[in-house]
């Protein structure tokens, strides 16, 4: 399969499923860390433009936390998981006892950008053995890095690589959103998993549906 | 639309897009991060074209039908041959960059963690290959930025998350 013929709907339905996966294991650790319950949406798994792909999270201008890590190995691809401010914001409040942090006050504080750190390593950790288990895949995750910013500069290093294939982005997008918290697309968190182009023929192998 | 404090239109690029403004409208473009955006314009024309690149070479490409405005080197050759069109002289053009940023710092041997940089680069070899003055730039750090250029004043406004609004 090449990255711009159609996918199937077997194809989507894998991808679905690594999604749903990846983000329930993940969840749950959240979950676990902060106390607290945490639901996910079903994942969508779409071929989107550049510039919808900008409209997942709020739009190119829209600040957001985000977390993004590379995956090496077996399958290949970029991985972030993106906070809205004040979702980011009661998280990690919650994690260091500390009802004043505010990712929006300047300088952050160390703390809170440590904690933050951590949740992106347990949080893609988990998402990532779940996958490598279900797939039996090898895969590796480099060190997570953070940035506060618009999500428009933060995501489009995850299309580099894909951009030199391709003007659109294969996305597996899982939401999550805590109990209690109205669920409006604006409040959730996301998982984005970008496999890169020629990643997708070693998952699908893998999962028997090549 | 979006209306400008000179009462034109804000006309929107979007990533690896480009478009050309004239007055009363400004032309704007969100989010650069390692993305560079390239404003070449004609101050006495007081007409302006903004490119959204992406990747520093064409080269880099495996697609049999490229989007011209991804690639340093073919969006600035086809935003000179669209100025052309609206009757710009090459020689006149000058050029404002602003972009380029590492928005995450960590080790990984692919080389796309190094893309803003190359991209600055790569754009910079382009402007003095076709002999365009680059005027003023804004490049490089670790921060996303949203750029707005006004062709009645020549200048490009930049907004940061961290730094605020400057103009160069």
């Amino acid at each position: 399969m090449t990255y711009n013929q159609k996918i199937t709907s077997l194809h989507l339905d894998v991808l679905k499923e690594i999604g749903n996966i990846g983000a329930a294991h993940a969840a749950t650790a959240l979950s676990n860390l902060l106390g607290k319950k945490i639901d996910m949406r079903v994942p969508k798994v779409e071929m989107v433009s550049f510039n919808d792909m900008m409209e997942l999270a709020g739009g190119s201008e829209n600040v957001v936390v985000g977390i993004y890590l590379r995956i090496e190995g077996d399958a290949e691809g970029s991985m972030f998981f993106i906070l809205p401010i004040e979702q980011a914001n009661r998280f990690i409040r919650r994690l260091i006892f500390d009802e004043s942090f505010d990712f929006k006050k300047r300088p952050v504080s160390e703390l809170g950008l440590s904690a933050m750190q951590e949740m992106g390593n347990i949080l893609s950790g988990s998402y990532l053995s779940a996958l490598s288990d279900f797939t039996n895949l090898k895969i590796y995750p480099t060190v997570p890095g953070l940035s506060v910013d618009m999500f428009g500069a933060i995501i489009s290093i995850g299309l580099i690589e894909l951009s030199h294939v391709s003007d659109n982005v294969i996305v597996i997008n899982t939401s999550i959103f805590e109990d209690g918290v109205e669920d409006q697309e604006t409040v959730r968190g996301h998982f984005f998993l970008l496999p890169d182009p020629d990643s997708f023929d070693a998952i699908f192998k893998a999962l028997g549906v090549s | 639309m979006i209306q400008n404090s000179s009462n034109g239109q804000v006309i929107k690029v979007g990533i690896a897009q480009m478009d050309v403004v004239k007055l009363p409208n400004t032309i704007r473009t969100s989010g650069l991060g390692s993305c560079v955006g390239v404003i070449l314009y004609d101050e006495s024309k007081k007409i302006a074209g903004l490119i959204h690149v992406m990747l520093p070479d064409s080269s880099l490409g495996r697609q049999e039908s490229i989007n011209v405005a991804k690639f340093a080197d073919t969006g600035i050759a086809a935003m000179i041959d669209l100025l052309k069109l609206e009757g710009v002289q090459k020689f006149k053009l000058k050029a404002k960059i602003a972009g380029g940023a590492q928005m995450f710092q960590f080790t990984s041997d692919k080389d796309s963690m190094r893309i803003g940089p190359r991209n600055v680069e790569a754009v910079k070899h382009e402007l003095k290959r076709h002999g365009i003055r680059l005027v003023a730039e804004d490049t490089g750090g670790n921060s996303g930025r949203t750029i707005e250029f006004n062709p009645a004043t020549s200048t490009l406004q930049i907004r940061t998350v961290n730094q605020g609004v400057s103009e160069i």
